[in-house]
């Protein structure tokens, strides 16, 4: 594993600004620097609670440096029947904490024979962000469904504080959505408005920040193949933005009935426009 | 988990060296040079008998940073470099089709620029239904495989079931967790089992992702190329074969970490087809000259006659039997 960080790699981080394009490596390497790279959910998520339920939605890339390691991932991982945790941040890390919180959760429901809260699951989560706040790096929304709150979302970022909040969201490109949600949400919303609004939200993100809107790569990948492949590789390379995420936006409604899944393509995105 | 916690429990031989061990403390970098005792005067610097400490288990010990901090110090200041650890440049792919897995590896281990091994085996056995590729750092990749291949054998027989793949996906997830990325293996963990064929990507630092079909290594780039363009759900096995062969000569061929041969694995429900080679992309020696290949490699047997002959004399050994004993094993 290459341990040495280079100049442009410190500047980047002092300045919280994702690294573009391929590093020159010093030294000549066989190797491509991408292959040393940490998995990373780059990432937009979002929850929104309504009145009966939540509603929750990610998008679907992962990404080892400047390259895709997975187009079609699935942040939205249930952690129990009507509890689920968006996650972003290092891949492994979240993968970690999601697996050891399910079976925690697991065994506490068992032991108290009834379905776990969502305040119970957040708990959770806080404990082991907080507890090993100094090696992780994982930003989670959890949200859920329980008898006693109705739907609720809770936030735990990176450092492992715990709030509980209507709507949230979270990723790096959360910070492109803020005036969108600001604007847009406002209590009391129906299920199907929180499902376009989150929709929306998460598609603005991937959308906003790539050269080329999604769409138009959809249409180019039915005229040619290789045409498609020089296109997402234009796009690869000469993004904007938070080019951390893309792919598919997967949305998911928890309620009392129980959770339905949904997967919008780059061309089924919602109608809409500020102006 | 016996034996992996057992042999891998970092957290406790590190506790065990603070409380200090049993064993010799290692030599402190400074007194390699000689190693002396107050009674005798040296006449001249020894070099140190290298009992440097052993843990008493196997498993990750830190202690010879140090001891390599200095010697690369040491060394740059001659002017050479110490050897680089032997990394798989590698391709490695698999694909899931109708009735199973097909996985694929180039063969080509690299020591830096240098070819280490042109025909190395990247697929290995994790247990009858399921095997697993590996890039990066080859040492990583052998033992982990191993690792988990022991580990799975023992929990197929304490469970009386075939392993699943999810089970050999969860144990090497956590391994490669705890160990935080310095275990540079990154994985195409493929199989079937009682509920169908599943394929993994699995990298360095813990993370999964369960897929279609996946690429790992430095030319996965050049075979996720192939991949996107000609992958269709639900393929037939030599369908399936041709696009992972493509695949993986895409990677041979573009990238310089990759080359010599193509490996294929076709896991289906109760049949495994090792195919090593598959296909010798790459013959040493031979030019493939407008459609006809010409030997071009020495062949270094001479003739008989090649060299004159100027005198022969044939001394025949006189051997005699001096003595023979017998001795019978005591098999009672």
């Amino acid at each position: 594993m290459r341990s040495g960080t280079t100049l442009r790699e410190k500047m980047a981080a002092a300045a919280m600004v994702p690294i573009f394009g391929q590093n020159v490596s010093d030294k000549y390497d066989l190797v491509p620097d991408w292959t040393s790279r940490e998995v990373s959910t780059g990432t937009t998520i979002m929850a929104v609670e309504y009145d009966g339920g939540v509603v929750i939605g990610a998008d679907s890339r992962t990404t080892t440096g400047a390259y895709i390691a997975n187009r079609v991932t699935d942040k939205l991982t249930p952690i129990h029947d009507r509890i689920f945790c968006c996650r972003s941040g290092s891949a492994a890390d979240t993968q970690a904490i999601a697996d050891v919180v399910t079976y925690q959760l697991g065994f506490h429901s068992i032991e108290l024979d009834e379905p776990p809260l969502v305040e119970t699951a957040a708990n959770l989560f806080k404990a082991s962000c907080y507890r090993y706040r100094e090696e992780l790096t994982a930003g989670i929304l959890v949200a859920g469904w329980d008898r006693r709150k109705g739907g609720q979302v809770y936030c735990v970022p990176i450092g492992g504080m715990l709030v509980r909040q209507p709507v949230s969201v979270g990723g790096s490109g959360s910070s492109y959505i803020y005036g969108f949600m600001d604007s847009n949400y406002k209590p009391g919303l129906s299920k199907d408005q929180c499902l376009e609004l989150t929709a929306a939200g998460t598609h603005c993100c991937c959308k906003a920040c790539w050269e080329l809107p999604s769409t138009v790569i959809h249409t180019l990948y039915h005229l040619s193949h290789s045409l498609y492949l020089s296109v997402s590789q234009l796009c690869l390379w000469r993004w904007r933005g938070d080019g951390s995420s893309g792919g598919v936006v997967r949305l998911a409604s928890i309620s009392e009935e129980g959770v339905e899944r949904r997967v919008l393509l780059g061309n089924q995105l919602p109608k809409f426009s500020t102006h | 988990m016996g034996l992996s916690s057992h042999f891998f429990s970092y957290e406790n031989h590190n506790v065990r060296l603070y409380k200090g061990s049993t064993n010799a403390a290692p030599l402190p970098a400074a007194s390699i040079t000689s190693f002396t005792s107050r009674k005798h005067k040296p006449s001249f610097n020894k070099m140190a008998t290298l009992t440097v400490s052993r843990p008493l288990f196997g498993g990750f010990s830190f202690e010879n940073c140090k001891r390599n901090a200095l010697l690369e110090g040491e060394a740059n200041k001659v002017g050479c470099s110490l050897p680089a650890a032997r990394k798989t440049g590698t391709t490695i792919c698999g694909v899931v089709f109708k009735d199973g897995i097909v996985l694929g590896a180039d063969t080509r281990a690299t020591e830096g620029m240098i070819v280490a091994d042109k025909n190395c085996s990247k697929i290995h056995y994790i247990s009858p239904n399921i095997y697993c590729c590996g890039a990066g750092t080859a040492a990583d990749t052998e033992m982990t495989t191993q690792i988990i291949s022991s580990n799975l054998e023992l929990h197929a027989l304490s469970t009386g079931r075939l392993p699943r793949v999810a089970t050999a996906n969860r144990m090497l997830k956590q391994m490669l967790f705890r160990y935080q990325g310095y275990i540079g293996a990154a994985l195409v963990l493929g199989g079937v089992d009682c509920n169908g064929p599943h394929l993994y990507s699995i990298y360095p630092h813990g993370s999964t992702d369960k897929l279609p079909y996946v690429t790992m290594g430095s030319g996965s780039l050049a075979a996720m190329a192939v991949f996107e363009d000609r992958y269709k759900p639900d393929m037939e096995e030599e369908d399936a074969k041709r696009l992972v062969r493509d695949a993986i000569a895409a990677g041979i061929f573009n990238d310089l970490g990759s080359g010599s041969n193509i490996d294929l694995c076709v896991i289906t429900k109760g049949k495994v087809d090792y195919i090593r080679p598959h296909d010798e992309a790459n013959k040493k020696g031979v030019r493939v000259n407008e459609g006809e290949a010409l030997q071009l490699t020495g062949d270094y047997k001479y003739k008989r006659g090649t060299t004159g002959v100027l005198t022969k004399a044939v001394t025949p050994l006189a051997l005699e039997v001096v003595e023979e004993t017998v001795q019978t094993m005591d098999t009672s």
